[in-house]
């Protein structure tokens, strides 16, 4: 695929549920049968966004934001309601097999793998699904396997794996096809930090060596900062905001966290800003982002500092921000 | 086609190591559902004794052929379940199984084909130990081997086809229990399953013949057991291919339906 041309087009793209509902009791489950209510659920509601071949985007949102219902239109398992989606110019409702062999779609309760046999048993099965030839799978497979670092884990029956172990072989059956399109939904979830931190190393080499393309959604921040460049931001089905991880910082950090270390005690810094802790001489304090150039330079001239660092909120923080401005209570 | 074919050895096998994990499981729930034809065996028995030996040609050897193989046949007939429908839709095992280059009835297909070669092999004993206690009368032609042979998967596909095809209401609606046990308690009667065709009226004969049903249990049973004629066997042979068409086509279309309806609604 050329790099002039996306890899991921979405336009528009809605999708609205119809739930049924009715009031408790005996007299409104009567008045149902005769008279169905059903409220409309605005999953996604004009989503628009491109995606280059090669780029890892992180997808973010609150639960209920839209994100996975997002990427299950982007896979083929929902119709959209109106808008398009493009996949490699294939329309993903469709399902055509050269479009699934050109995806995957990894998420927490995706079970491909056979409980009770070793993960090898079931990587043979993905073979022939896909139609690799011995060879190349055998190399992905070997290649995927020292990638994770899993060894003879892959010889264990899969019931005898602990969570992580597991979801790793779950990460090598969904990439053994060697896709060009890596819908991750919530990859680390429920992972010890060590093994969130392999799996994401694992990505950016996974991209790095295939120049996949990976959109990826994640409430570990610590994903999205290691991993994407770009981020998009997603809450009550609406993008609220597409483009560089800095500039998300940038445009929605409403302060600065100003780390003070002072040569000698008695001074009282509560006049220059939100004391957040204090551990001896060192203070943390949190001033308006508009401020922090000024409260800066106060501090330098009236308290004795020996030490100060300006920082940007941690990107949770960023985050909260975002989706407290754009919810209007 | 190759590749299908690749498919299928891979699928299967993998089946056959999963069965091999539970073989003793397997083999105890095997020898259990042994009670439900010795039960019809015992019954049959005693009134074809009350009846000077034999009803509507079938005496007591006939009956314990009929019943030994029936445990076979019966085995053959297990396929996925209509209930496990709702649980693939709920357990989100049905949007991977959706993310795959392949239509799931292959799979189905194979994984259960898989299985069903370690049934036999594991029958083999059961129907030893079945033989010598019941004294069988059992001599059939090559050819009736033959067709038993071929009868015994275009039963376990034509099963496979309705099943599926009752599953897939759980697209549409989750009270589909008392439909399930409406389908299952035809079969019990039309199939042969709770007894011979023969020892019912010739109405019910005619609605079986006209029916799925028989040509997934009783068929293969009279194939071995030496109560049809040529016309009979290769007839049947048909029947089961023209039941096996039907309910593929159905199920191709009935599957795509399904499938817009899941993709519409949530998964």
């Amino acid at each position: 695929m050329s790099p002039n041309i996306p890899a991921i087009i979405v336009r528009d793209l809605v999708k609205t549920y119809e739930v049924p509902e009715r009031d408790p009791g005996l007299l409104a489950a009567i008045r149902s049968l005769f008279r169905r209510r059903v409220r409309a659920i605005h999953a996604v509601s004009g989503v628009s966004f491109t995606i280059q071949p090669g780029e890892v985007v992180g997808f973010l949102g609150p639960n209920g934001a839209g994100k996975t219902t997002t990427l299950k239109m982007l896979t083929g398992l929902l119709h959209p309601t109106s808008g398009e989606a493009l996949v490699f110019g294939y329309v993903p409702a469709r399902r055509e097999p050269d479009f699934l062999r050109r995806i995957t779609l990894v998420m927490g309760n995706r079970n491909q793998l056979q409980w009770d046999l070793p993960a090898l048993d079931s990587f043979e099965l993905i073979r022939a699904i896909y139609r690799l030839p011995p060879a190349e799978f055998r190399a992905t497979r070997d290649e995927l396997i020292e990638l994770l670092d899993v060894g003879d884990l892959v010889r264990k029956p899969v019931r005898n794996l602990s969570l992580g172990e597991r979801m790793k072989m779950e990460i090598i059956g969904a990439l053994l096809h060697r896709p060009q399109a890596l819908f991750l939904d919530e990859p680390t979830l429920g992972l010890d930090v060590t093994m969130q931190r392999r799996i994401r190393a694992f990505v950016a080499e996974y991209n790095r060596r295939t120049g996949a393309t990976v959109l990826l959604t994640s409430h570990y921040m610590a994903d999205v900062e290691a991993l994407c460049r770009r981020v998009i931001v997603i809450h009550h089905g609406r993008v609220l905001f597409d483009g560089p991880l800095s500039e998300l910082v940038e445009q929605f950090a409403a302060y600065r966290k100003l780390i003070v270390t002072l040569a000698e005690s008695g001074a009282d810094l509560n006049a220059f800003g939100e004391v957040l802790a204090q551990d001896g001489l060192r203070y943390t304090l949190r001033v308006p982002k508009a401020m922090a150039p000024a409260v800066t330079a106060r501090l330098l001239a009236e308290a004795p500092v020996a030490d100060l660092m300006v920082e940007e909120p941690p990107i949770d923080d960023v985050i909260e921000q975002v989706f407290a401005v754009s919810n209007p209570l | 086609m190759l590749q299908l074919f690749d498919f299928y050895r891979a699928a299967m096998k993998q089946a056959i190591l999963v069965q091999f994990q539970y073989r003793a499981a397997n083999y105890f729930y095997m020898i259990g559902m042994i009670a439900e034809p010795i039960i019809y065996l015992a019954v049959w028995s005693v009134v074809a004794a009350t009846q000077g030996g034999a009803v509507a040609g079938y005496d007591a050897g006939a009956f314990a052929a009929y019943y030994i193989v029936w445990t076979l046949v019966r085995n053959m007939n297990i396929v996925f379940t209509p209930y496990g429908w709702e649980q693939r839709i709920r357990s989100g095992e049905l949007s991977g199984v959706l993310l795959r280059p392949l239509h799931p009835l292959h799979y189905d297909i194979a994984f259960f084909a898989g299985w069903k070669v370690v049934v036999i092999v594991l029958w083999l004993p059961i129907a030893a130990v079945l033989a010598w206690l019941f004294q069988p009368t059992l001599a059939p032609t090559w050819l009736e081997i033959a067709v038993f042979a071929v009868a015994i998967w275009g039963a376990f596909l034509i099963r496979m086809m309705f099943l599926w095809l009752l599953g897939l209401i759980s697209f549409w609606t989750t009270r589909v229990a008392a439909i399930y046990e409406l389908f299952f308690a035809f079969e019990l009667f039309l199939s042969g399953r709770i007894a011979p065709l023969a020892l019912f009226p010739d109405w019910v004969q005619t609605l079986a013949d006209w029916l799925p049903f028989r040509w997934t249990f009783g068929f293969p049973i009279e194939a071995l057991i030496g109560q049809l004629s040529l016309a009979g066997l290769l007839g049947g042979l048909a029947m089961q291919a023209f039941w096996i068409g039907l309910g593929l086509g159905l199920v191709t279309l009935v599957w795509r339906s399904a499938l817009r309806r899941y993709t519409a609604v949530g998964g």
